[in-house]
This record gives C-alpha cells, sequence and structure tokens, in this order.
C-alpha cells in the first residue's frame, strides 16, 4: 500500500554526532501518529529532515509513495506536508490575517501575484475568514504578531500550518509552554483536524499523546526502539526502562 | 456570521494598499514646490534622481531584508549604457534608451542575484560591496569605450518623443525625471500590496516560516533584487539623460554608503523614505557643502554615527512626534504615520 | 626566473603587512560578530603618528613605529569604550552604518589637519635600496617588513596558544555565552583585544606608508583589502588570516605584474567565488553550529 509518509533508513551524523540512525517509519493515511522519546533522542531533527530544513545524510523520505528527499522545503509544502514548530516561528511585524493569508495565497497559487492588491480574492478571503474564525483569531486579526498573548501566537502557529491545507501534518510539541486555561484550545483545534489529514504528533505530555494517538513510535539515541499500538507501548518493559530510567 | 468574517478580511486585507490622504498631499507638495522654484530645477532634478535611486534600494533592504554596499553597480551600469547608446547614436529616443539601460542593469541584477541571496548579512554586504568594485573595475580596465575617469565624451540627448528638447535650465529634466518617478513608484506601490509584496516582508521577518507555508525563498529575493537592479539601472540613466555625463564615478563605494545612510534617514519598508530621505540628504549636503565646502564629508560621517548611536527608531519617532500631534488634533485619532522596520540583529 | 622570485618576495612583503593591518579585525568580527569598515582608519592613525613624529618632530624611524602601535591602540580603546561597545548588540546594518561614518569622519579630519596629498615617511639609509641574492632583488625595506611581521605573528600564535590570556580569548571567541559562564570578563578580553588590534593596524599604517602610501583616503581605498583577508580567512583562528593574507599579497603584487589592466578585477573576482563557495571563508568552520 502507500504510505501517507514514509522514511527508509533514514540516517543523520552532525560531525560525529550520530543523532539519527537507520530510521525507518511508515505512516499509514489518515493515522493518528505519536513520535515520542526521551530529551535528546533526536524526534525535532527528524522533523526538520522531513521538512527538508535539514540533509539526511543517508535514507530516503516519501510522501505518499513519491520520493521527496531532495525538494526543498517549501515544493514539500505544496506537496502536502505542513509542520509547527516547537518553539514559534511567526512574522512578528506581520499581522494574523497577513500571516494566514500568504500561507493561503501561496497555496491557491496567487503567492507570486504582484500586480494584484491583498485582499482581491473572494476565495482566498473566505478562507482566511474561515481559518481565524476556527482558531479564534478574528479579534486580533488585524494586530501585530508580536503584540499577541502567547496562547494566541500558539494557536496561530498550528492555523498557520493547517492553512496550508496538509496532506500530512507535522506537530512539533503543539502544546509547548502554553498557560493551562488555554491549552483546551490547541487541543481542540488539534482534535478537530479532518480525519483524512495524517498526523505525525511530536510530543512530551504523556495525557496528550495517549488520548491522541492510535499508533506509537518510540525513539531512543535517534533509533526507533518500539513502534505499536499504545496500549502496546505502554505495556513494552523497553518503553517503561526508558522512561523510568529517565523519571528516577 | 463566516460571510461577514470574509467582508472584514477583505476590507482589512486591501486598508494596507488603499491611498491615504497624506499621499495625495505628499505627490502635489511634490509638484507644486517643483513648480515654485523654477531657479532650482537642477538640484530638484538630482533629488528626484536619488529618490528614484533610494526606491530601488528600499524595495531590497526595507522590504526584503537584503543588505547592499553596492547597489551603484546597477546604477553605474544604466549610467554607461544610456551614455553609450547616446554617443553613438544606437537609440535616440530617450524614453527608449532609458528602458534599454534599465534593461541592462537588470541583466546583471538578474545573473548576481544568485550570488547575493546566498549567505548571511556580512557575505551579502562583501558579495554587493565587491560586485560594485568589479564593475568600477571593469570600466576603469575598457577605458577606451568608457572614457575611464574623464568620462564619456560627447553625450547628446536628443527631445523626449522627439518634442521636448533639455533645456539649459533643466526643466524638461525636472518633469522628465518626475514623471519617470512617479511611474516607477506607482508600479513599487502595486508590488509591496501585492501578495509578492507580502510574501517579501514574509521572508524579512522570518525565512524559516516563510519556506514552511510554501513560500519559494530564494526565487522571490532574486525576483525583487532584479526589479531593484531595473530601478538602480533607470536612476542611473537619468543621472546620465539629465546631467550628458558618464564616468567611473557612478561606481564609487561613497555613491552606495550615501544611498544607505539617505535611506535610514527617511526609514526603510514603506516606500516615502527614499523620497522623503533624498531630500533631507541633498539638503543637508547643500548646508554641509555651504559651511565647509572641502570637508563636507565629515558632517555626513557624523550624521551617520548620530543616527546609529541615538538609534534609527528613536530618531524617526522624534521626527514623526510634531506631524502626528497635528494629526491627532485634525482626525482625532491615532497617528497615521508609523515606521515599522525591525532588522533582526 | 628572478624576476618571479622578486615578485614573490614582494608579495610575502605585502601579504604579511595585510595581515598585521587586518588581523585586529578578524578578531572585532570573530569575536563580537562586528562589521568594523572603520578598521582602516586606525592603521592610518598610526601612519600618520609616525609620520609626523619623523618628518616634523625628528624621532628615528625605530622609535616612532611603537609609538604609532601605542597612539593607534589608545585611540581605539577609547572608541570602544565609549562608542564600540554599544553598538555589539545592533544589527549588522547599524554597524556597517556606524563605522561608515567613523571612516567619513576621520577622511575629512585628516584632509583638515594634514591636507590631501600622499605623505612620505623619511627612512634611514639603512632600509633604503636593495641587495641581490642570486640575482634575486631582495628591498631592504620589505625584508624589515617581513621580519617585523614575521615575529608578530610568530608571538601572536604563542600568545593565542600558550598564555592564559589566549585561552580565554578563544573561548570568548568559541561561545561568548558560555565563556562569561566560566567566570570570564568578555567585555574586558574583547576591549583589550580591540584596543590591540588597533594598536596592530597603527604600527601596520605606519610601514605601510613606503608600500601603500598613506593619505587621508586610505580607510576607504584598502578597506575591502582588510574585509577580503578576514572574510576569506575566516574568523576562527588566526591561521585562517595570515594565509589569506599571504595569497592577496602574492596575487595582488602578481596581477599588478603579469596582467597589469587586469588587477583589481582578478582580486574581487577570486573573493566573490571563494565567498559563494565558502561562506565562512576558505580556512573558517565549515560545520553548522
Amino acid at each position: 500500500m502507500t504510505y501517507a509518509l514514509e522514511t527508509s533508513g533514514l540516517d543523520k551524523h552532525f560531525g560525529g554526532l550520530h543523532v539519527t540512525r537507520d530510521l525507518s517509519l511508515k505512516i499509514v493515511p489518515g493515522a493518528r501518529h505519536a513520535l515520542i522519546g526521551p530529551n535528546g533522542a533526536g524526534k525535532t531533527t527528524v522533523i526538520n529532515q522531513l521538512t527538508g530544513v535539514l540533509e539526511p545524510s543517508a535514507g530516503r523520505i516519501l510522501l505518499e509513495g513519491q520520493d521527496i528527499t531532495d525538494l526543498p522545503v517549501h515544493k514539500r509544502v505544496l506537496r502536502g506536508l505542513s509542520r509547527t514548530f516547537q518553539i514559534n516561528q511567526l512574522y512578528p511585524d506581520l499581522t494574523p490575517l497577513e500571516t494566514i493569508g500568504l500561507a493561503v495565497s501561496e497555496r491557491l497559487g496567487g503567492g507570486g501575484n504582484w500586480w494584484r492588491r491583498m485582499g482581491t480574492r473572494d476565495d482566498i478571503n473566505a478562507e482566511i475568514a474561515e481559518t481565524l474564525e476556527r482558531f479564534r483569531l478574528l479579534d486580533v486579526m488585524n494586530d501585530r504578531t508580536s503584540t499577541l498573548p502567547y496562547g494566541k501566537q500558539r494557536l496561530l502557529e498550528i492555523a498557520v500550518a493547517i492553512a496550508a491545507k496538509p496532506r500530512v501534518l507535522l506537530l512539533d510539541e503543539p502544546a509547548a509552554g502554553v498557560p493551562e486555561g488555554e491549552r483546551k484550545d490547541i487541543l481542540a483545534a488539534v482534535a478537530a483536524l479532518p480525519r483524512d489529514v495524517t498526523v505525525l504528533l511530536i510530543e512530551h505530555d504523556m495525557d496528550l499523546v495517549f488520548s491522541f494517538a492510535d499508533r506509537i513510535s518510540v525513539l531512543v539515541s535517534g533509533a526507533l526502539l518500539v513502534e505499536g499500538t499504545p496500549e502496546e507501548v505502554a505495556r513494552d518493559p523497553q518503553v517503561k526502562a526508558v522512561y523510568l530510567g529517565e523519571a528516577a | 456570521m463566516t460571510t461577514n468574517a470574509q467582508t472584514d478580511v477583505g476590507i482589512l486585507a486591501r486598508q494596507h494598499g488603499r491611498w491615504h490622504w497624506s499621499e495625495f498631499a505628499f505627490w502635489i507638495v511634490v509638484l507644486a514646490v517643483g513648480l515654485a522654484f523654477p531657479s532650482r530645477y537642477l538640484i530638484m532634478t538630482e533629488i528626484l534622481r536619488l529618490a528614484l535611486f533610494a526606491l530601488s534600494l528600499d524595495l531590497i533592504l526595507g522590504y526584503a531584508g537584503i543588505v547592499s554596499l553596492g547597489h551603484a553597480a546597477f546604477f553605474g551600469v544604466g549610467a554607461y549604457c544610456a551614455g553609450l547608446l547616446s554617443v553613438h547614436g544606437l537609440i535616440n529616443e530617450p524614453v527608449l534608451a532609458l528602458i534599454v539601460a534599465g534593461l541592462a542593469a537588470t541583466v546583471l541584477g538578474f545573473v548576481t542575484s544568485f550570488l547575493v541571496i546566498r549567505g548571511v548579512d556580512l557575505t551579502r554586504l562583501m558579495v554587493t560591496l565587491g560586485i560594485a568594485l568589479l564593475m568600477e573595475a571593469l570600466a576603469e580596465r575598457f577605458s577606451n569605450i568608457t572614457g575611464g575617469t574623464d568620462g564619456l565624451q560627447g553625450i547628446d540627448i536628443q527631445p523626449i518623443f522627439g518634442v521636448f528638447a533639455f533645456d539649459m535650465f533643466g526643466k524638461t529634466g525636472f518633469f522628465y525625471s518626475l514623471a519617470v518617478l512617479f511611474v516607477l513608484f506607482l508600479l513599487a506601490r502595486t508590488i509591496v500590496h501585492s501578495p509578492f509584496g507580502l510574501s517579501l516582508r514574509a521572508i524579512k521577518n522570518n525565512p524559516l516560516r516563510a519556506a514552511a507555508v510554501g513560500i519559494p525563498v530564494n526565487k522571490r529575493l532574486i525576483a525583487i533584487y532584479t526589479v531593484a537592479a531595473f530601478y538602480a539601472g533607470i536612476a542611473g540613466a537619468l543621472f546620465t539623460q539629465t546631467t550628458a555625463l558618464a564616468s567611473l564615478d557612478v561606481f564609487s563605494f561613497e555613491r552606495s554608503a550615501d544611498l544607505v545612510l539617505l535611506l535610514v534617514i527617511g526609514g526603510s519598508g514603506y516606500l516615502y523614505g527614499g523620497l522623503i530621505g533624498a531630500a533631507v540628504f541633498r539638503m543637508l549636503q547643500e548646508l554641509f557643502q555651504w559651511i565647509t565646502p572641502q570637508y563636507w564629508m565629515f558632517w555626513i560621517g557624523l550624521v551617520l554615527v548620530v543616527i546609529v548611536m541615538v538609534g534609527r527608531h528613536r530618531i524617526h519617532a522624534y521626527a514623526l512626534w510634531l506631524p502626528n500631534l497635528i494629526l491627532r488634533q485634525i482626525a482625532g485619532r491615532k497617528a497615521a504615520v508609523v515606521l515599522t522596520d525591525n532588522e533582526a540583529p | 626566473m628572478t624576476s618571479i622570485l622578486t615578485n614573490l618576495f614582494d608579495g610575502v612583503a605585502y601579504g604579511m603587512l595585510l595581515f598585521v593591518l587586518a588581523c585586529g579585525l578578524a578578531v572585532t568580527l570573530g569575536l563580537m560578530n562586528f562589521v568594523n569598515l572603520a578598521h582602516g582608519a586606525f592603521a592610518m592613525a598610526g601612519g600618520y603618528v609616525c609620520a609626523i613624529m619623523v618628518n616634523r618632530v625628528g624621532w628615528p624611524f625605530f622609535a616612532a613605529l611603537p609609538l604609532a602601535f601605542v597612539a593607534s591602540a589608545m585611540i581605539g580603546a577609547l572608541l570602544e569604550r565609549t562608542l564600540y561597545q554599544h553598538l555589539y548588540a545592533r544589527s549588522h546594518l547599524d554597524q556597517v552604518l556606524f563605522s561608515i561614518g567613523l571612516v567619513f569622519m576621520t577622511v575629512a579630519t585628516v584632509d583638515y589637519i594634514m591636507g590631501s596629498s600622499r605623505i612620505f615617511i623619511k627612512l634611514p639609509d639603512v632600509l633604503q635600496g636593495q641587495f641581490d641574492i642570486f640575482g634575486v632583488g631582495i628591498g631592504r625595506y620589505r625584508l624589515m617588513i617581513i621580519a617585523i611581521c614575521g615575529l608578530l605573528t610568530v608571538g601572536l600564535q604563542l600568545v593565542l596558544s600558550k598564555t592564559r590570556f589566549g585561552s580565554r580569548l578563544r573561548a570568548a571567541v568559541d561561545d561568548p555565552r558560555a565563556a562569561s559562564g566560566l567566570g570570564i570578563n568578555v567585555p574586558q578580553v574583547f576591549a583589550f583585544t580591540f584596543a590591540f588590534g588597533c594598536g596592530l593596524a597603527g604600527l601596520g599604517g605606519a610601514l605601510s606608508a613606503e608600500i601603500l602610501g598613506l593619505d587621508p583616503y586610505f580607510p576607504l581605498k584598502f578597506m575591502i583589502y582588510f574585509l577580503i583577508v578576514v572574510t576569506v580567512g575566516g574568523s576562527s583562528s588566526i591561521t585562517g588570516p595570515f594565509l589569506a593574507s599571504l595569497l592577496l599579497g602574492i596575487g595582488d603584487v602578481a596581477g599588478k605584474y603579469y596582467v597589469p589592466k587586469l588587477g583589481p578585477f582578478v582580486i574581487y573576482t577570486i573573493m566573490i567565488v571563494i565567498l559563494i563557495w565558502r561562506p565562512n571563508g576558505l580556512f573558517g568552520r565549515t560545520a553548522t553550529r
């Protein structure tokens, strides 16, 4: 079958540091897949290779059966692979409206358009409005991003990834640093994703992982330790050793 | 609800690109000044030319965040191209020659953009500086074509469209330059308020995020750098056409450095900065030359040092204090003139 | 054959001079990530101090050289404490604007005080003329430059690798934050190094009056050369800038001799190619940090 996202023999060295070891992941379409592991396991490095920020030392990456290993970042996005960052990567001087507007324009093929004014295409406006509304950002849509409270910025970070209408969405610790009161907005946004979107979640919060994921891969020192359903992973003695060992 | 939101989004998104009454006022003042001081056409033409040159730098620095210390390379190519077209009688119609000269600079801009988009600020500084020096060295090497330090001899610019001859008072030159500046300003204004222009600001703000929403970062930077080269080339060609001069100093480092200075004086990232900066800079220069004819460079240097030490943003806040106060009094709303340009440290 | 060797000799002398002139800039750029386009102004200051002492006051040349160092170092220290240190955290654009402003002011000031024409420093007879070794013409002055600059380079290398200050400096260059965590007073280390680098530039300026020519436009004319040394050589060690200086010196002398009409063209082209090929410099770090 064609996997939504597949890696084979992914390997990454930083000088003498071996941060990804022969990693082969297979994620089925529509999956809610979580990638977990102790600190320094190399989870974000994997995401960076999947999205093209880093070039793998060896191995291939397939998106819906097509090899994307050598594609630049932006082309992967247009093929349907989108991500959020662990630390917000937003445009401080732009408004949420403009931020979402850019993502939508780019996907609908109007991004390179230099003769038309922003805001003159109804289909783009409608989609911006719909996204802003879904993420409760309508009230602040004309404020500079740098002036927004952190929780709103986090929502915007996820909204902009989803505005790219991904087939596969990579969420890098979406709830990181969000105060308890604002977490539910973010969790609701993640839960409300359409079922046909495949999600790969990287998360430290085990409650979130087990309530969300239908399949879990455990990464230790850059290599895949265990993969299985949440129940299997929870029962696995090796995983327990890694996590209890870390907790102790 | 959703349709309302959609309408709001449309209105707010278009808001940026709408003509503000202060912009109409600006251009009316420019025209009025032009008509009011017929004895000052030469210096006013110089300001317009500088303004166009600065507009070019603003497109890459203010919008895309590319620092350049070698923008004179394109100015120079435009200047020599216009000069050579005239000397050899290849194209005698000035407007056509202007466009051809601009396109010559565009070609150089496109080719060198691949070098410039690579690397960080410092590499870009060095590469842009290097390209300008290279052009200067080339112009010196081929002095049989360029006339070397003496400059091109025998530039004779024919009447525009065969009708409007360049006069000794510079009247034709002034209105010609003003028309060119205005047309290119309109084009720049369209560009920066388009999705393409917005994506440049996004790249300047956060290239990582820009790429992660599908913006082809390098392609956009190449595009705007090439467009900026066209603008600079046109500015250079205007220089040659309105002064009938083209010598090696069109490529000089001081020309590039002054350009950065005047854009900083006017403020980058809102298009009018270059225009205002050009006027302020030229008048400062005039003032300094009047105080100490030989050593005005000292004062320009001092202005630079003071601007940086006090902080560009603070200076703009001071300069805008009065206009904003008046705006608040008259219009009874928040200040309309706000500058936001944050270069990442 | 002999002309090749003479050119090589001249090129080495020129390169070593460039190194002494520019190595302070390598530190400014490497340690504080500060783009100081005004480095040449400190060199010019040293050159003019030396010229005034020798030509007007009548000091011997060799006594005026140390003074050139001290004067430039003091000016450097003063400016670092009063102006430069406030700009370390600013954008490169601000730093560029500031240092260009400083260059403009220096050029105009020197022009005002000393006039705009090139000045020469009276050299003692010992340093004039040249002698032949196996038919290879060796200029006495250039031989002295190689000797002085060679000693300085060796000395610098020893200071950096063997002394406590050297290890502090290297730690601070590598990772300023970690270094200050280890109790190293990074601002102090930098202020001292900045002043020392300016001093070296001043000494270089005094030495170069004979070879490069000294006039008020010196900082602008040679700015690109200093920047080439640092960006091509990389700023992670002094070996890189040293090798880059030698290459540039030999290349420039050879270029002017063999292809006089294309001299600067060759240099700038090579610089651009290297910067595109290795943005961190020919001898700089390549690993992503």
